[in-house]
């Protein structure tokens, strides 16, 4: 018969838990997001003596109040979902701090096996620890393991199952004593919980009872749901000023103190140091690494690595997968006869899909590079370099990373926003980012700048660059002083030492993240796709204003006969200049197309609304396309200004079009425009994900339309009033 | 010795931690990340723009901004009683 067993693992941020959960697993799992939050879920299985053994990954955390997101998940897991039993993942290298949660889960009663992991390091630094006799004194089997190395992974499997079968003989409930009068009062107030709930379990009640002395808001409202609320809380409320009474201070802080006490009680008598120093090679990589005077040149040089490798290492994969999706429309399309369904599946789909996939690369290697990063412990010193500077602007150390990659592209970076712990933090930096001016709106400013301002189109772009900083800078403060009041998380940030990190394991964490890309974004960018395709390609037939028909064939047949009376090479330009005829025939026919397709329609509808911008219906059309992507921005000037599609932001014809249309004035205006709206229906997809709140994602898109129609008309009609126009 | 704020000492100095003033979320993430009255607390070095402090605690290395580290009082230890 096949047993199964359900196991959490549980640890400090850093502690390993990851390197553990491979090893336990076999790297085989599933990444999902806990309900309701963007937290990573994983979950994978371990086979071990005839067990199937579950292994739920809980976030790491430092600690069981509910004063985060994450602890909050990790603790209802535990409560709620009752695993059969919980791991504990423990730094040993970092002992102290780690049995700060380890005493939590002492508290609640629960089954417990800690794996001491990190031992390596531990023992390098001269720790000599005697986890036998902490097991004693702790009440729980402690497993030495070496996550790198897969060491005692075997022994860890065996001890789970042990203490699941209830055989392992250090195992025993034991209290830690928060000394009389804490005891006295708990224990009233474990009474009062009993007596309300007979069938509550009293280990249960008696953590409830110390949740409320440290006024854990999660368990207030739990007994507020439940009879006999009023005795629970008044009595409570009594305990808490007598103890302040004659202690001098809240039980919250008696009780860290005492948990502490417990603690330290525990290490006299089981870690002893072998040598006395305690600086360690890592001190030594720090003192380089965040010197005074090399410390910003490093990380510069560091982010500049980085920034290279994203985008022109990764220009080589995205040449293949352009060139591989171009290959397969054509093959596509060669088996498909011509029709709607060829036009939906190789123009709407395939090349919809297409534009996004190519930032695959991309994606993947930037998150290789902030995985090691992390794995190696640079990022929190970077985050302790930057701090200063990203505090000012309203946001975090470690805001800089998706801040400096959203020069390159802001899909990315939003997603890099995972660094960011706090939620306040991540929607408050993915809601400024798309003000920093990606690479795919490049081409415009050079299309626009190029055609109307000349030999100053540099300067002009260049302006347009700093207007999207200060801007973002701008909106983090406003939005900070409104959305976001209230009290800021504070910044204690733990500098773990540098660590070698393997190969493995860095891959690993990349895939967790790149993978959501793949499998999530997906659908979204499907849909997308094929709502543009649509509005471009219906309705079907239009009244065309002329005959374009005709005039191909008559082009055909004027040529004919004067191709026949040629010869060579003569006959050959004649065929070229037949050929440019009709393409301009073609382009003449596919812009009247796009002006009657619901596109253009939309565009003609919207124009008034851009006509204080000083915008016509052409640049309506052109910035709706901008939704999909800003890259087909140029592409749809070419058909509209009937310079053909494939004309670039170089272009000579096409740029000679939009200087006859536009004023260097309207040109300014459009290119805010562009800078402040929407970059993407890939960045509102990843916005979407990420935020995980259609609200949140709905307010992004608002604002930036918003901002960007204010900045255009403040432009616009600023420059009317100064004679600029 | 009076208490001092804790981004008032120096580079290199030790102190034993009083009392952490403030309260809620704050000053319990201090306690649990083991900023508790009695622990020794040595400032490692100052970011390059100095702020924020890094410091050794409970054997592992911490950061804190200026605004936070105003609010942990410590007793500056005797520099007789510092090793090396
Ligand atoms: N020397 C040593 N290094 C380890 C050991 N276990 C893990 N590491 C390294 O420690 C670093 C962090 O390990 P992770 O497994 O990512 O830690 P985590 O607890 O999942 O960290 P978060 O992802 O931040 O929650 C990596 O560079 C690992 O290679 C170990 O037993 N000994």
């Amino acid at each position: 018969m096949v047993k199964t067993l359900t196991i959490a693992l549980a640890g400090n941020p850093n502690s390993g838990k990851t390197t553990i959960f491979n090893n336990l697993t076999g790297g085989h799992q599933k990444v999902g997001n806990w309900p309701g939050v963007t937290v990573e879920k994983k979950e994978g299985t371990a086979t071990h003596n005839g067990y199937t053994i579950r292994v739920v990954d809980l976030p790491g955390t430092y600690s069981l109040t509910a004063y985060s997101q994450e602890e909050i998940i990790a603790r209802n897991y535990i409560i709620e979902e009752k695993p059969d039993l919980v791991v504990d993942v423990i730094d040993a290298s970092n002992l102290e701090r780690n049995l700060y949660l380890a005493s939590q889960l002492i508290d609640l009663g629960i089954k417990l096996v800690f794996a001491l992991n990190m031992v390596d390091l531990a023992q390098s630094r001269g720790q000599i620890i005697d986890h036998k006799q902490l097991a004693v004194l702790m009440g729980v089997p402690i497993i030495p393991t070496v996550g790198t190395k897969g060491k005692g992974i075997k022994e860890l499997l065996e001890a789970i199952v042990r203490v699941a079968e209830d055989k392992a003989s250090v195992t025993r409930h034991i209290h830690i004593d928060y000394g009389r009068e804490l005891e006295e009062k708990i224990a009233e107030i474990q009474g009062t919980i009993l007596s309300a709930r007979s069938s509550m379990d009293e280990h249960h009640a008696r953590w409830m009872g110390i949740k409320l002395l440290e006024n854990d808001e999660e368990v207030i409202k739990e007994i507020a749901k439940r009879p006999r609320k009023k005795a629970v809380l008044g009595q409570l409320q009594r305990s808490t000023i007598h103890l302040q009474k004659i202690l001098g201070d809240d039980p919250e802080t008696l009780i860290a103190d005492r948990r502490y006490g417990f603690i330290h009680g525990a290490l006299k008598e089981t870690l002893h140091h072998a040598k006395k120093d305690r600086r360690y090679l890592s001190d030594q990589v720090d003192t380089v690494l965040t010197n005074r005077l090399l410390g910003f040149p490093i990380f510069i040089f560091f982010i500049w690595a980085m920034f290279q490798l994203t985008f022109n290492l990764g220009s080589y994969p995205m040449a293949w997968i352009d060139a591989g999706v171009g290959l397969l429309a054509e093959f596509v399309g060669g088996l498909m006869g011509e029709g709607l369904l060829k036009s939906l599946i190789v123009d709407g789909i395939i090349s919809g899909v297409g534009g996004v996939a190519v930032f695959l690369p991309n994606i993947f290697i930037l998150f290789f590079c902030i995985a090691l990063f992390e794995d190696t412990g640079y990022m929190a010193r970077a985050a302790f370099i930057m701090d200063k500077i990203m505090h000012t602007l309203g946001l975090h150390g470690k805001s800089f990373i998706p801040m400096i990659m959203g020069f390159g592209c802001n899909v990315p970076a939003i997603m890099a926003t995972r660094v960011l712990e706090s939620r306040r933090d991540r929607i408050l930096t993915m809601l400024i980012n798309p003000l920093i001016s990606c690479s795919g709106r490049l081409p415009i400013y050079v299309l626009i700048a190029g055609a109307l301002f000349g030999a100053r189109a540099g300067n002009v772009i260049f302006s347009i660059y700093l207007i999207g900083i200060t801007m973002a800078i701008l909106m983090g403060q406003i939005f900070k002083r409104t959305l976001f009041k209230g009290e800021i998380a504070p910044f204690v940030l733990e500098l773990p030492p540098y660590r070698m990190p393997t190969f493995r394991g860095t891959v690993i964490h990349m895939w967790e993240r790149g993978s959501i890309f793949i499998k999530k974004m997906g659908g979204i960018i499907l849909i997308g796709s094929i709502v543009v395709w649509a509005l471009s390609s219906f309705p079907q037939t239009v009244d065309y204003s002329r005959d374009y028909e005709g005039e191909t064939q008559l082009i055909q047949k004027e040529y004919a006969v004067v191709i026949q009376g040629a010869e060579g090479e003569q006959a050959a330009a004649l065929a070229e200049e037949r050929d440019q005829k009709i393409a301009e025939v073609e382009i003449l026919k596919e812009r009247e197309f796009q002006e009657k397709s619901l596109l253009g329609r939309l565009g003609k509808g919207i124009a008034p609304v851009l006509r204080p911008l000083g915008f016509d219906w052409k640049a309506g059309v052109a910035l709706l396309t901008g939704f999909v992507a800003k890259e087909i921005v140029v592409s749809t000037f070419g058909v509209l200004y009937q310079a053909g599609e494939e004309a670039g932001e170089e272009s000579e014809s096409l740029r000679a079009a939009i200087s006859k249309s536009m004023t260097p004035l309207v040109g300014y205006a459009f290119m805010i425009f562009v800078l402040a709206y929407t970059p993407c229906v890939a960045t509102v997809a990843v916005i979407r994900r990420e935020s995980g709140s259609w609200g949140w994602t709905a307010f992004s898109v608002g604002y930036g339309i918003a901002l960007a129609w204010i900045l255009a008309f403040l432009i616009y009609q600023g420059g009317m009033l100064l004679g600029l126009g | 010795m009076d208490a001092l704020k804790l981004n008032e000492m120096r580079t290199g100095d030790r102190g034993i931690i009083e009392r952490i003033t403030g309260t809620g979320r704050f000053r319990q993430r201090l306690m649990e990340m083991g900023f508790v009255p009695g622990a020794e607390i040595i400032v490692e070095k100052y970011a390059p723009l100095k702020d924020p402090i890094e410091y050794v605690l409970k054997g592992y290395h911490v950061s804190l901004r200026h605004e936070e580290a105003e609010r942990v009082l410590v007793r500056g230890v005797e520099e007789e009683e510092k090793e090396d």
